[in-house]
């Protein structure tokens, strides 16, 4: 078991080795250039080449990748172009906003995803299943922006309930979470629902409505529990997909996260800033994705046996 | 033929299929079906104050802040969207092809470094990814499609990988191989027919998601560039606006919500009927 935390481990810091790399080579292939950007409009040539020399961008671009991995190891990831600050204190600054955000998000989709994909399942092949799926397919299909707007012009604009954008109350939460939350609930549901009808076919649970279990028992206590494993990996993975997806919700709700900061990052050609949200993200994705798998044993004795 | 009539079996692939070929239909009609040119301001196309003005018997989907008919712009975004959808997710299912078929039939230390990428690519934030690339790139519809394919391809690769293993260890392809049959010769005619089922329902469920990542790079005022209409840069021009004149958001997203939902109901049928292990599953 430990080798095998230590294999993951190392694999993992191999794969965002990776990450960094591709990310500096794109950003440096890419026709914007951040010193003329920096420079401005009216810049003569001589301004642009000695912001460029400033920034360090006019050496080799191995010595600048390695002087990156350097900063990197203590957990420095260089300083901002535009706002002269180091990177690492920028993306704590807006993290925890990004974390309430991805948590609310994320039990409003695991809590919805449940419930529909288990009614769902129970009632297989009738109406009711067949609306759920259907309304998963919806949530598959709807684009983020569209909804966010739509809850918005309802809930802000039109009904007043909640504020239209910013951070700092309960309310301003509601909005961003639940458009989060509602379009993941579609992928949880059919997974809930397809690991449920895994579940009921098997024979304890035919056993346990044999010795007369009440059926709500065989479902939240034979049933539920064993269904939950998969949805457990899901989060895992959910965690590193909602780093990277949180910048378009952000930017409609203008939530201050780092989905947000790398958006402005991104229109300013800040390359510091989003080599590192792209770094914190892909970190992001990887540990969830470890931390699923690791996971698995200890939920899951069956597992551990193999 | 006989997959078409199992698609018209299922009620909700039956509707797929229908949203599918009417907006098709319309796009490809779109210059003899729209009521008005897509980029003229049209005369009266404001109220007196400036405003865009909502639907009504002239304007059917109202105009907006410029005065364009919004009818005729999504009649001809709709060609955006298929566009790009088809030659985007076409590209990315034809690298994930060819790299899930040649990782997956070579063995040895080619075949290792390409699923190595493959890993990288997978923990890459995609999204993120594709905002980055479209924003510093000269925003374009090839320079979308191209940013789409290259975030796309790595699933594709990854199922055509495992499968591609499973077909290398079955019989036929020994026999071939001890016939004298060429690398080449048995990746494409032997392998590959048995991809097509994956080809088919990924170059399906992948326009689904090519639409809403097309439709969020324009929302962003990074993909298709105005005044070249696409549904998503519908609703970035007008986005400020949205509260006054909810139409010009309503509408496209429906469309672009149709359209991915469309694509999305036949391509789950279809692996369903391509793919009985899979039936009643996810």
């Amino acid at each position: 078991m430990l080798q095998l935390v230590i294999r993951r481990l190392l694999g993992a810091m191999l794969i965002l080795l990776g990450v960094a790399a591709i990310t500096f080579l794109l950003l440096f292939m890419l026709p914007a250039d951040p010193a003329v950007q920096l420079a401005g409009r009216s810049a003569t040539a001589q301004t642009v080449a000695n912001i460029r020399h400033e920034l360090g961008l006019d050496r080799p671009l191995i010595y600048q990748f390695l002087s990156y991995l350097g900063h990197l190891a203590t957990g420095d990831l260089g300083r901002s172009y535009t706002q002269k600050t180091g990177v690492t204190t920028l993306i704590m600054a807006r993290l925890p906003a990004t974390l309430v955000l991805m948590a609310a998000g994320i039990v409003i989709e695991v809590t919805l995803g449940l419930v529909l994909g288990i009614v769902a399942a129970i009632n297989r092949g009738g109406m009711i299943d067949r609306g759920v799926m259907m309304l998963s397919f919806v949530g598959v299909s709807a684009p983020q922006f569209v909804v966010a707007l739509f809850l918005l012009y309802v809930f802000a604009a039109t009904l007043g309930w909640f504020p239209m954008s910013g951070f700092g109350s309960l309310g301003h939460v509601v909005l961003p979470a639940t458009t989060l939350g509602v379009l993941g609930a579609g992928w949880y549901a059919r997974m809930v629902r397809s690991a449920m009808i895994d579940v009921l076919n098997q024979d304890y649970v035919r056993t346990a409505r044999a010795k007369g279990v009440s059926e709500v028992r065989v479902i939240l206590r034979h049933a539920v529990p064993n269904a939950l494993l998969p949805i457990i990996a899901m989060i895992g993975i959910d965690i590193g997909q909602f780093m990277s997806g949180v910048v378009v919700v952000e930017a409609v709700y203008g939530w201050p996260g780092i989905g947000q900061l790398a958006w402005q990052a991104i229109q300013q050609v800040d390359i510091p800033i989003i080599m590192g949200v792209t770094l914190i993200s892909a970190l992001a994705i990887v540990a969830g994705n470890l931390v699923a798998d690791l996971a698995a044993p200890f939920i899951d004795p069956r597992i551990r046996a193999r | 033929m006989h997959v078409l009539r199992a698609l018209m079996r299922r009620p909700s692939a039956f509707l797929g299929l229908i949203i599918v070929v009417t907006i098709i239909v319309l796009a490809l009609g779109a210059p003899l079906i729209a009521p008005f040119s897509p980029d003229e301001q049209l005369f009266d196309g404001l109220t007196l104050e400036g405003a865009p003005i909502p639907p009504d018997a002239v304007y059917w989907l109202g105009t907006d802040t410029l005065g364009r008919d919004v009818l005729s712009r999504l009649l001809f975004g709709a060609r955006t969207s298929l566009l790009i959808g088809l030659v985007a997710n076409g590209l990315a299912v034809g690298i994930g092809l060819f790299i899930g078929m040649v990782a997956g039939y070579l063995q040895g230390t080619v075949s290792n470094l390409m699923m190595r990428f493959t890993d990288l690519m997978m923990a890459f934030p995609a999204l993120l990814l594709a905002i980055t690339l479209a924003a510093l790139l000269k925003p374009s519809l090839w320079i979308v499609a191209l940013v789409i394919a290259m975030v796309n391809w790595v699933q594709v690769a990854r199922i055509v990988f495992t499968e591609t293993r499973g077909l290398v260890e079955r019989d036929f392809i020994m026999a071939e191989r001890s016939l004298g049959a060429g690398h080449a010769r048995i990746i494409f005619r032997h392998i590959l027919p048995h991809l097509m089922p994956t080809a088919i329902v990924w170059g399906t469920l992948g326009i689904a998601t090519t639409v809403l990542l097309e439709a969020t790079l324009s929302f962003l005022g990074i993909g298709v560039q105005p005044p070249e209409p696409s549904w998503g840069n519908i609703i970035f021009e007008s986005q400020g606006y949205f509260t006054a004149a909810p139409w010009l958001v309503f509408f496209p997203g429906v469309a672009i919500l149709l359209m991915a939902l469309s694509f999305n109901l036949v391509g789950d049928a279809l692996r369903d009927i391509l793919d009985p292990t899979q039936r009643g599953r996810l």
